[in-house]
């Protein structure tokens, strides 16, 4: 009977072993199957009209999504770096440690990092477009994603605080530099790339982002005449195209541009955090 | 003395920054719940949470479909997702030669970047005519939505199960290779318990991705507002609940909606609960 468990046990391992190595293949296999399908099916329908300046019903143009996208992303940011950026600055260099209004915030940065992206279009909608008594604008959809992207902010930027040695600091205030200079002379500089690599990482939730947006910016495919006009970005228009269910070819080939969109953004923000733990 | 002022005042700015993410949780409590709550009452919680249909022409409205289908899509990615990315993150940190895992890692980081509405999008013109052709009908429900959501949070499992493998301390591997256990041993029985909380806090923030997904679960689950008798069923979550419905609704059908985002709500607060008790366990 002993003989017999040990032999289990034995045979155990290469039947763990394989199934490690299983996994890790069907791990590796689906993303190279999703890339690959999405690419092989949509570059072919890349077609020129998909990037004319107008959109209407024939082309179905993605090119004022694109626009949009940037604007949209470039709004948000403006709005939520420096918010994100400072509070972090308070977490990392003013706070006492354990202090209750630090655990506080924290929790509340935790919250707002798990609530999924359609209760933030929900509540959205009902903040930036209903109360207010406007219609879908610009404005609310980045306002709605500037709080969904801050905790992604305050943590990467707070992270690559906490790593700028304490030398650093001792060594401006030893030269006779206030807390701010140092601040923002020395501390904010030498974490830079991981602040970066942080925004860059919003950039990707911002271009990916779609529940969020559907019911606070809107679906409108122009490119806007101001901050109170309705904008549909890149992953919305997607949406939109696939609700249609008349375009699956300009379907694919938006998708292929936002997988392409989420390599790049990928590849810089490792870019970036590289260049910090080289340092 | 103008520059301690300027001090203090920054130092305020700070700290007023450091409260825009309190206010926009009370914000957010507040907006949903008032606008949710009372059309809740209206309807009557258990009516509310109990009924089993879902008319909104009528002013019926009984999320019970919605909850169980939210958590069948959940159960089964987990059930896809956990096993293979625990696996992974193994092989990752005790097999992978370096080349490889130079390969892999941003491999594993672009799945994680990839939008949901692309995963839907693949979800739609791969998986539902695989599981159509598997099961018969319109190929779009719980499977397919579990496999698709499965995917989804493999970043989520293998990113943080591997963090917490790397922070086991290497001489518990080793003291168990030395005690004659064989390689796979040692992980199962030694590195990985050893790593429990973490594995654990993966699980959970991988389930709080798959309950809170809405693009892609709307493409493939079918969206059906009836509890399903297989796997091939079609199902509502809660998301698409709300996702589906909220551009036209008006009155109390809008109240129900937001009563629906409540309920999603409460649900992802429990999970966050969880997530930190399970940390702070594992970080003493």
């Amino acid at each position: 009977m002993k003989t017999l468990t040990a032999k289990l046990r034995k045979s155990g391992s290469p039947i763990m072993r394989g199934l490690i190595y299983l996994a890790a293949a069907l791990t590796v296999g689906v993303m190279l199957f999703i890339t690959a399908y999405i690419l092989v099916k949509g570059i072919p329908n890349l077609t020129p009209e998909l990037f004319a300046w107008e959109y209407n019903s024939s082309n179905v143009s993605m090119l004022p999504a694109i626009i949009n996208t940037v604007i949209v992303t470039f709004c948000t940011l403006l709005i939520a770096v420096p918010i994100g950026i400072c509070s972090a600055v308070f977490l990392a260099e003013y706070a006492k440690r354990g202090s209750r209004l630090v655990s506080l915030i924290r929790v509340t940065n935790e919250t707002l990092a798990g609530i999924p992206s359609i209760v933030y279009g929900l509540f959205g909608y009902l903040a930036f477009v209903i109360t207010p008594g406007r219609s879908y604008s610009l404005l609310a959809g980045a306002l709605t994603l500037t709080i969904m992207v801050l905790p992604t902010i305050v943590r990467t930027t707070e992270e690559s605080l906490i790593a700028v040695p304490d030398s650093y600091r001792e060594g401006s205030f030893g030269l006779g530099a206030g807390k701010l200079r140092t601040v923002f002379r020395i501390i904010i500089p030498t974490a830079m790339p991981g602040i970066l690599s942080g925004v860059i990482l919003s950039i990707g939730r911002i271009v990916g982002e779609t529940a969020a947006l559907i019911f606070t910016a809107g679906t409108l495919a122009e490119v806007p005449k101001g901050i109170f006009s309705s904008v549909r970005t890149l992953a919305v228009h997607m949406y939109c195209l696939m609700n249609e269910g008349l375009y699956t070819e300009q379907a694919y080939a938006t998708a292929v541009v936002l997988l392409v969109l989420a390599a790049i953004i990928n590849w810089v923000s490792n870019f970036a955090a590289k260049k910090l733990s080289k340092r | 003395m103008s520059q301690r002022i300027r001090e203090l005042l920054m130092k305020l700015l700070f700290l007023l920054c450091a409260c825009v993410s309190v206010a926009a949780v009370v914000m957010i409590c507040a907006f949903i719940f008032v606008n949710g709550v009372p059309a809740i009452a209206e309807i009557g919680l258990f009516k509310f949470l109990g009924g089993l249909r879902w008319e909104p022409s009528k002013e019926i409205f009984g999320i019970l479909p919605m909850i169980v289908g939210s958590i069948y899509v959940t159960a089964g990615a987990v059930l896809v997702g956990v096993p293979v990315g625990i696996l992974t993150a193994v092989f990752l940190v005790k097999y992978c030669p370096d080349k490889l895992y130079r390969l892999i890692k941003p491999a594993i980081e672009l799945l994680a970047g990839i939008p949901s509405i692309v995963y839907g999008f693949f979800g739609l013109v791969v998986i539902v005519p695989l599981v159509q052709r598997l099961g018969g009908g319109s190929g779009k429900g719980i499977l397919s939505a579990s496999l698709m959501l499965g995917i989804m949070i493999l970043p989520t499992i293998i990113n943080t199960t591997e963090a917490a493998l790397r922070a086991v301390p290497e001489n518990f591997y080793e003291g168990s290779l030395a005690l004659g256990a064989t390689k796979e041993r040692s992980i199962f029985r030694v590195v990985l318990p050893a790593a429990n909380s973490g594995v654990l806090a993966g699980i959970i923030l991988g389930v709080g991705r798959a309950i809170g997904e809405t693009m892609a679960v709307v493409m493939v689950a079918g969206n059906q507002t009836v509890i399903p008798s297989s796997v091939f069923g079609g199902v509502r979550t809660l998301t698409a609940n709300i996702v589906l419905e909220m551009s036209y609704a008006a009155g109390l059908h809008r109240g129900a909606l937001i009563g629906t985002a409540v309920v999603l709500f409460v649900f992802i607060l429990i999970i966050n609960l969880c997530f930190s008790a399970v940390k702070r366990r594992g970080d003493k």
